[in-house]
């Protein structure tokens, strides 16, 4: 019919346009639905916080992020990103390790994060002395560090192994309180050949070499005869410090939880006001602090 | 007959229901059904207010990137003139000295920097136009060794007139923090007349018509979401006479050069965004937005488009960065 011919072309570009709308309509739509839309870069990818990497951009950033955390201890991030792009194989070996154990299994399942929000402070303070959750509490105190300062993964492409990773940054503060150490210089670099020891990661190897550079006399003797030697066999021995929910273990006794772990109690005890060194050395605050996400006012 | 008539008319209501479920997919503010005809026009412009662009390899909504190219201006100011340093080895400052060169400013000439940030351009500027006064009046006082009764006069009457022409230069920009570090940086080096800072829009100005002789916009650009307005904008605030300039990252002409620049700009760039800065993701936006910046020839379309007279470009260091200029007749 006539009317078939005028009208078809007009109801046929509607046709055209109105596909156009929809198709237009559903890319918007899918823009607002996810946050990231379509990108032609893999960001955000495996976790949050993932940045891809080519290995070259690796190899670049672990030579430029030592660099950097040598020439300034203040950047905790610089140190992160070395541990990150250079701790591959070792963080394979931890989440091994972590799977061949059952609770460790749990760990990784589950995947428990520590921090502030996640830690009922109240009922840890109303602990008795002596329990691991009381004396966690009271580490952190006592040094004025929080669970909180620790930098997210980022350079990880593998999201188990980010995990893996997050979870020794987290457990370095438990750490300090199971083998007794404070965070200054001295505290900080046996926890650092204990960990040295356990994980194997070449960050901490690199700073348990570097490390004692910054000690005076009086401690680096105290760390070669006593305190290094005890970390070190501690740390090869003991149980692997990932795998345990310590989560659950806050009314467990410090000293139940060591025997457990198979480590042995420090051989001198030193104290979290231990500074005296310290002052003489205003440098010092070195490498080792900024683990604890921390800058020391000495 | 009526078969068909009901068949074409049953075929209409169903297009534009399709076209309401559209636009409530579309999210257009308050419109209630539409039916074909007239109407599908503003289904179309609702669809037009969520036309998306890019931010870096991105697809963003319009609105939302200049938010986010705030923010990343925001996280890099402290680090922005080490960072330039560091990726361009230092060959901004070559580009940049090429710009004034270029620009050959006079005395009394009034400059508007857009995007400029940290004032590298507008310190350069103030610099320039010190020395060429310092020239002339070496010049004048060469010409002046014997000068004639007449002469001496004639210059104790035009003492008084005649003070030396001030050049001003204003930094505008749209983030407070570029700025804020911009000001710092004057203040240590000790300059202080003939510039001031504005917070400004580049693509709405908060400047009348035919204020400024000279319109800079260097490294600016390519992060404008309208950059068609921007360039409107220029031509709204020169001077008759006055002159547009623009030096912005550009396509690389040479293949081989292209290779390793690409390879420098994604392996390098953004690692040494994360070591120096601690900031990998505002680094790798920065090199993505120079793929997505039109190129030489294109640009020059634009601003052609945009009203300019006489629009010419120079490839500097083979093509990685474009000076343009144009004139407003």
């Amino acid at each position: 019919m006539w009317w078939q011919q005028h009208l078809a072309k007009p109801l046929r570009r509607l046709h055209q346009r109105q596909c156009a709308l929809t198709s237009k309509a559903v890319r918007v739509h899918q823009l607002h639905s996810t946050s990231t839309g379509f990108t032609d870069r893999c960001y955000d990818d495996l976790y949050p916080g993932h940045i891809h990497t080519t290995p070259i951009q690796k190899a670049l950033l672990a030579v430029g992020s030592g660099v950097a955390a040598l020439q300034n201890p203040y950047r905790h991030d610089m140190v992160a990103v070395l541990g990150e792009t250079t701790g591959h194989l070792a963080l394979i070996n931890l989440r091994d390790r972590m799977r061949n154990d059952p609770e460790g299994y749990t760990v990784l399942t589950e995947r428990p994060r520590i921090r502030l929000s996640t830690l009922d402070l109240s009922k840890m303070a109303s602990l008795p002395d002596g329990s691991f959750g009381r004396e966690y509490l009271r580490f952190l105190e006592d040094n004025h560090v929080t669970p909180d300062s620790r930098a997210d993964v980022k350079f990880v492409d593998n999201e188990e192994l980010a995990y893996v990773m997050q979870r020794y940054r987290e457990v370095h503060d438990l750490l300090h309180t199971l083998l007794g150490m404070p965070t200054n210089m001295l505290g900080e670099v046996a926890v650092k050949w204990f960990e040295a020891a356990q994980t194997g990661l070449p960050m901490c190897a690199l700073g348990a070499v570097l490390g004692p550079l910054r000690l005076n006399a009086r401690r680096l003797q105290s760390l070669f005869t006593s305190l290094g030697p005890w970390a070190l066999q501690n740390g090869r021995r003991s149980r692997c410090i990932l795998s345990i929910f310590y989560e659950r273990r806050w009314e467990q006794s410090v000293e139940d939880l060591r025997q457990e772990l198979n480590i042995a109690p420090p051989p001198i005890t030193l104290s979290a006001t231990n500074k005296e060194s310290t002052i003489n050395n205003p440098g010092i605050t070195g490498q080792m602090t900024f683990d604890c996400g921390q800058t020391r006012n000495i | 007959m009526a078969a068909s008539m009901r068949l074409l008319v049953r075929r209409a209501i169903r297009l534009s229901n399709r076209n309401i479920q559209v636009t409530a997919a579309a999210r257009a503010p308050g419109r209630s059904g539409c039916c074909w005809g007239p109407s599908s026009c503003r289904c179309l412009s609702d669809a037009a207010e969520d036309r998306s662009t890019h931010f870096g390899f991105e697809t963003v909504p319009e609105t939302e990137k200049a938010k986010r190219v705030y923010k990343v201006f925001e996280n890099v100011a402290q680090k922005y003139d080490v960072m330039n340093d560091a990726m361009s080895l230092g060959i901004h400052r070559v580009w940049k000295d090429m710009l004034l060169h270029a620009m050959h400013p006079q005395p009394g000439v009034r400059l508007l920097d857009v995007a400029g940030g940290t004032g590298d351009i507008s310190f350069r500027f103030l610099e320039y136009v010190r020395s060429q006064q310092e020239r002339q009046k070496r010049r004048a006082a060469r010409s002046m060794q014997t000068p004639s009764w007449q002469d001496i006069s004639n210059n104790y009457s035009k003492e008084d007139e005649d003070g030396p022409l001030e050049s001003r230069a204003v930094v505008c920009d749209i983030n407070k923090e570029m700025l804020k570090v911009g000001k710092q940086k004057a203040d240590s080096m000790g300059i202080s007349a003939g510039l001031s800072w504005v917070v400004g829009d580049a693509e709405e100005l908060p400047f009348d018509d035919d204020q400024f002789d000279i319109y800079t916009i260097a490294f600016g650009i390519r992060n404008v979401t309208h950059i068609d307005q921007a360039l409107q904008e220029a031509l709204r605030v020169l001077k008759p006479g006055g002159r547009f300039m623009c030096l912005e990252f550009s396509k690389v002409t040479n293949p081989v050069l292209a290779r390793l620049y690409d390879a420098y700009s994604f392996q390098m760039i953004p690692v040494l965004g994360e070591v120096i800065a601690g900031d990998w993701k505002s680094y790798q936006y920065l090199v993505e937005s120079i793929r997505k910046f039109p190129n030489q020839e294109e640009f020059k379309g634009m601003i052609e488009d945009a009203g300019f007279y006489c629009v010419q470009y120079q490839n500097l260091t083979g093509g990685v960065v474009a000076l343009h200029s144009g004139f407003k007749l």
